[in-house]
């Protein structure tokens, strides 16, 4: 066929970049004024810039949250969501208290297990969206519960403790070492995006039903989006144990809407089939630097959530309104 | 003859209470194009997805004349996924494997376009999203996925729907590459021309079955076996009344992608609005309803000037939009046919913000039986009725709005025949009654003989204007088609 004389020009290469990657372009720019408000703030307040010490820290308080996050997005990408988030991150943090006892290794084997564990409450969820044609909203609004109820049963009052060597492997206190798990993060999600699984992902969250017509495995596919979800929530509660250095089985609850806050930060569509983990840390460290800048701006603290709630709503209103701006533009 | 490359022997099939197949049979040899043909409701997907595997017959069975026969279907709602690339859309499945065996995504741009070009498919763009194409353009990347699989039999449900002349052309030279190759093909479509011009068999479906097979047949009698009652003409006679007052004017209108236009719409008119597809037909429609608004130019009800930037506004200024998406665009579909006319209105409906459920009913059943919908009930959910009636719920609604200016667009793509005849004859009274009606179509043959005159658009500028008694189907397309110094004609006869 030629080419029908309406047909628009090709957009360049980078054009079509830029129009199918805004949501991560955006969640970049977002994180780029996070992190100079941060300066800003930080020098004003200390009469100097932030260092080491600064960046260590704001490391190693994100990276619970970049785990959570990625994980959550795992489940959004097929259109779904997962509440449940806050509940794995308590029970892995409760299970991390009273197991690890004092030696590295055994630390390290129980973590293993503990991953498991957080993998295995991401197949109930799973297991209940896929066959039981549950919304998942619904199933993980249940097993959020369950998984809370599950964590306080282990670990009823904070304490337990983690030994010191697992906490300088995991959150180094003296340099930003969590760097290089994030680094992992990324080329396990690289690699995950070029797998069978996770085009199935991506089309899963597109459309189910087309889905379903080309040959995707759909029940397979969502099941294994839980299960990783579940197991990275669990990763989350291993590193939130790690900096506290002992155990508390609500400190995680949290996580459930931090991890969707950053999520929704991060570009990725609650709609599903659009958005990349990429985007998902980014989220999580610009809500991350959120807490550090109104930290230094000596706001109370227990207005702390009503500025985090309008930013969240200027950043998606702006961030809607811009990326729709330059959509329209090509 | 030699053992058919598919058949179905019997089968019957039933959503809820609903028959859709009752003991239907058909035969496809290799190297044969069989066309199913009926109404809507007939049965004739129902038949494609159980050839096609999709879904399992109740009763009766499918034979294919050998074991693992590769078939591909072409689903009539199309699949491609909205915000994956053409590329990743056509790969799906069978993506190139680079390092380590993952998909090398920077190679599959490359692939598809090349690919695409093997099917002569040059103008679309494989980095582009799937969502951001025309659905001419989805509808072809969704029949070069199926033809690329390789089929051995190709089953084509709807497959030109959305597809303008050119592209049919191109469509029927892949059919002919195909068959002529030995694979058997089937394929439904709503245009009579398009099937005595492709199909080496045709069987009629009535009412979930086939009633006769033909290697040639007439489209009168096609059309009295399909309906099981002769069409005396599909179209209605044109009225011949004296035009009303101008109704509403455009001057220097401009939407995205459109020149200044300017039109005058009479009351009693149905003004045809022609071209190929993508010219600035839909900017022009969705312009006047405010969705979004024009960007410059003046709109004029009744000679005075009205502001049109949502389309509160244009329901406002009596103008009502039946467009061809009625699924996305105008419809709820889960909600009863009752809920569908009466949405806009309950207000009028209603005493002291309480709905008066008596007037509501009668509102509704007058508005059933004028448009003739075919529904069990008024309480229907929308959505399990044909494409058809959903569009007369469609237009029945804006009818009990008491908007007098329609604008109709393209509302018989998918419909079939009779009840394309059925919107006809409703359209030509409308327009008796003194509506004003703007209708574009991407049937020519159907703006030929329903309207009153026919503008014809090209690169977003009227281009041509058609009187009454210079109108014919090919004299809209020759319009449609001719630009000075450059020649531009279908590569089809």
């Amino acid at each position: 066929m030629q080419p029908d004389a309406a047909a628009l020009p090709r957009g360049s290469r980078l054009g079509h970049a830029i129009g199918q990657n805004i949501g991560l372009i955006l969640a970049g720019a977002i994180l780029t004024l996070a992190v100079a408000g941060f300066l800003m703030v930080y020098s004003i307040e200390q009469h100097r810039l932030p260092g080491n010490f600064e960046l260590t820290s704001t490391v190693n308080n994100a990276i619970p949250l970049v785990f959570a996050a990625v994980g959550q997005s795992f489940v959004v990408l097929t259109r779904g969501i997962d509440l449940s988030v806050g509940g794995v991150v308590d029970l892995a943090n409760a299970l991390a208290a009273v197991t690890m006892g004092k030696s590295l290794g055994g630390a390290l084997l129980w973590s293993a297990v503990i991953l498991a564990v957080g993998a295995a409450c991401g197949l109930v969820n799973g297991l209940l969206v896929a066959f039981g044609r549950l919304q998942p909203i619904v199933v993980t609004l249940a097993t959020l519960s369950i998984y809370q109820g599950l964590a306080i049963r282990v670990l009823p009052a904070p304490g337990g403790a983690i030994p010191p060597a697992y906490t300088n492997l995991l959150v180094n206190p003296n340099a930003p070492w969590a760097l290089v798990y994030i680094g992992l993060l990324i080329l396990a999600w690289a690699a995950f995006r070029r797998s069978r699984t996770g085009v199935d992902l991506y089309a899963i969250g597109n459309d189910e039903a087309s889905s379903r017509a080309l040959g995707v495995r759909v029940l397979r596919t969502k099941i294994i989006a839980y299960m990783l979800d579940g197991a990275l929530a669990a990763a989350a509660g291993l590193f939130l144990a790690a900096s506290a250095t002992a155990g508390d089985a609500t400190t995680g609850n949290s996580y459930t809407l931090t991890s969707i806050v950053a999520v929704v930060l991060g570009g990725v569509s609650l709609f599903g089939g659009r958005g990349s983990a990429a985007g998902a840390i980014a989220g999580a460290f610009i809500t991350t630097l959120i807490v550090n800048i109104l930290f230094f701006s000596h706001v109370n603290p227990l207005y702390q959530s009503f500025y985090e709630g309008v930013f969240l709503i200027v950043a998606v209103v702006l961030g809607g309104a811009i990326g729709g701006a330059i959509r329209r533009r090509q | 003859m030699t053992a058919p490359a598919i058949a179905a022997r019997g089968v019957s099939k039933s959503f809820g209470g609903v028959k859709a197949l009752t003991r239907a049979s058909i035969a496809v040899a290799r190297g044969s194009v069989h066309a199913l043909v009926g109404e809507n409701g007939a049965g004739k997907s129902t038949l494609i997805k159980i050839l096609g595997g999709r879904i399992a017959a109740d009763e009766g069975s499918v034979e294919t004349g050998g074991p693992d026969l590769r078939i591909g279907t072409v689903f009539q709602e199309l699949t491609l996924l909205p915000y994956m690339t053409v590329a990743e859309n056509l790969l799906l499945g069978r993506e190139p494997r680079g390092r380590l065996g993952l998909i090398d995504r920077a190679a599959m741009p490359r692939i598809a376009e090349a690919e695409l070009a093997g099917l002569g498919i040059t103008h679309i763009d494989p980095r582009a999203l799937a969502a951001d194409i025309s659905l001419a353009e989805r509808q072809i990347i969704e029949i070069a996925r199926v033809i690329m699989a390789r089929p051995q039999i190709l089953l084509l449900d709807e497959a030109t729907s959305a597809l303008v002349e050119r592209e049919v052309a191109w469509l029927f030279g892949q059919i002919r590459a195909l068959r002529d190759a030995g694979v058997a093909i089937v394929f439904t479509s709503h245009r009579w021309g398009e099937i005595t011009s492709i199909a080496d068999e045709i069987t009629i479906f009535r009412n979930g079955t086939d009633v006769g097979t033909f290697t040639s047949i007439g489209e009168d009698e096609a059309i009295t076996l399909m309906t099981g009652q002769a069409l005396e003409t599909i179209f209605p006679a044109r009225g011949a009344q004296p035009p009303g007052p101008v109704l509403l004017s455009l001057r220097g209108a401009r939407a995205e992608g459109t020149a200044p236009l300017d039109l005058d719409l009479r009351a009693g008119e149905i003004l045809g609005i022609g071209g190929l597809a993508g010219h600035g037909h839909r900017a022009l429609f969705f312009g006047l309803f405010g969705a979004p608004g024009f960007r410059e130019g003046r709109i004029e009800r009744e000679g005075r000037p009205v502001r049109i930037t949502a389309p509160w506004d244009a329901i406002r200024a009596g103008l009502a939009l039946v467009p061809e998406d009625r699924k996305s665009e105008g419809l709820f579909l889960p909600l009863s046919v009752r809920d569908n006319f009466t949405l806009p209105i309950l207000r009028r409906l209603s005493r002291l913000g309480i709905l008066r459920l008596g007037a509501e009913r009668a509102t509704v059943a007058e508005s059933i039986r004028r448009l003739a919908v075919r529904t069990p009930s008024a309480q229907q959910p929308v959505g399990a009725l044909s494409g058809g009636n959903q569009q007369k719920v469609l237009l029945g609604r804006w009818l009990l709005t008491r908007s007098r200016i329609l604008l109709l667009y393209d509302v018989t793509r998918g419909v079939d025949v009779a009840t394309k005849h059925e919107i006809y004859e409703l359209i030509a009274g409308l327009a008796r009654e003194g509506y004003a009606i703007l209708f574009y179509s991407s049937d020519a043959e159907e703006l030929a003989h329903l309207c009153h005159r026919v503008k014809v658009m090209r690169r977003g500028a009227f281009v041509a204007e058609l009187p009454a008694d210079a109108l014919s189907a090919e004299a809209i397309v020759a319009a449609a088609m001719r630009e000075s110094g450059k020649t531009e004609i279908p590569h089809a006869a």
